[in-house]
């Protein structure tokens, strides 16, 4: 079975958006800061062993037709991609909205 | 797998308590008023969830991956997404912006 667009696809639109806002909507470009890539490394060992979790007990099953089959900790690596892609996002956003807000 | 049916029935969710129980004390650790400003944490966190939820809901419908009935609760939200599923897009980013807050307090400490 082939999709009109695989995971995989969804990851990397994902991450190019999500790195756009985070240039240029937000202004922060966190991917420059020491604060983001320190935070990223705490969280990493955590994504990587719910990851593990919930796919080595099958809690949740890919279909190998949507992902390009490089695994990581038993989770397929666009899991990690798509997690990442989130957590700068989220980040991103709260930054701005501090900044906003006075509190910095 | 070895775990009694019912209790099984608590896999994903054991998973987001760990999220949780990993990094709600950093709050208090470091004292960075991440949870005590709600209205500003789910500014942040919302729209990005909405966003990832809805490639999330695509993906579920296109089955690029489906759940186990067996380790989820059973309680099925809009879009054919598990309860499970949408506390993951509101748990992760809380974890990730105390994460990130928690960094700032040790780094401003180390600056001084």
């Amino acid at each position: 079975m082939r999709f009109e667009l695989t995971y995989t696809q969804i990851t990397v639109y994902a991450l190019i958006i999500t790195i756009f806002f985070d240039m240029f909507i937000t202004k922060n470009s966190l991917l420059s800061t020491l604060r983001f890539w320190s935070s990223y490394a705490i969280i990493v060992p955590f994504q990587l062993t719910t990851n593990w979790w919930l796919t080595s007990r099958e809690i949740v099953v890919y279909n190998s037709d949507a992902i390009i089959g490089l695994r990581l900790a038993g989770a397929p690596i666009e899991d990690l991609l798509f997690g990442f892609a989130m957590i700068l996002a989220v980040m991103s956003l709260w930054e701005r909205l501090l900044r906003k807000s006075g509190t910095w | 797998m070895s775990l009694e049916p019912e209790l099984a029935n608590w896999s994903y969710v054991a998973m987001l308590l760990f999220v949780i129980l990993g990094s709600w004390w950093l709050e208090f650790a470091f004292k960075i008023r991440v949870l005590r400003r709600p209205r500003l944490l789910a500014s942040a966190i919302l729209p990005v969830s909405v966003f990832f939820l809805v490639w999330d809901a695509f993906a579920i419908n296109q089955n690029h991956w489906t759940f186990d009935k067996e380790q989820v609760l059973g309680i099925i939200g809009p879009f054919n997404i598990p309860l499970e599923e949408y506390l993951f897009f509101l748990i992760i980013p809380m974890a990730a912006i105390l994460t990130l807050e928690g960094v700032k307090s040790v780094m401003k400490r180390v600056n001084r």
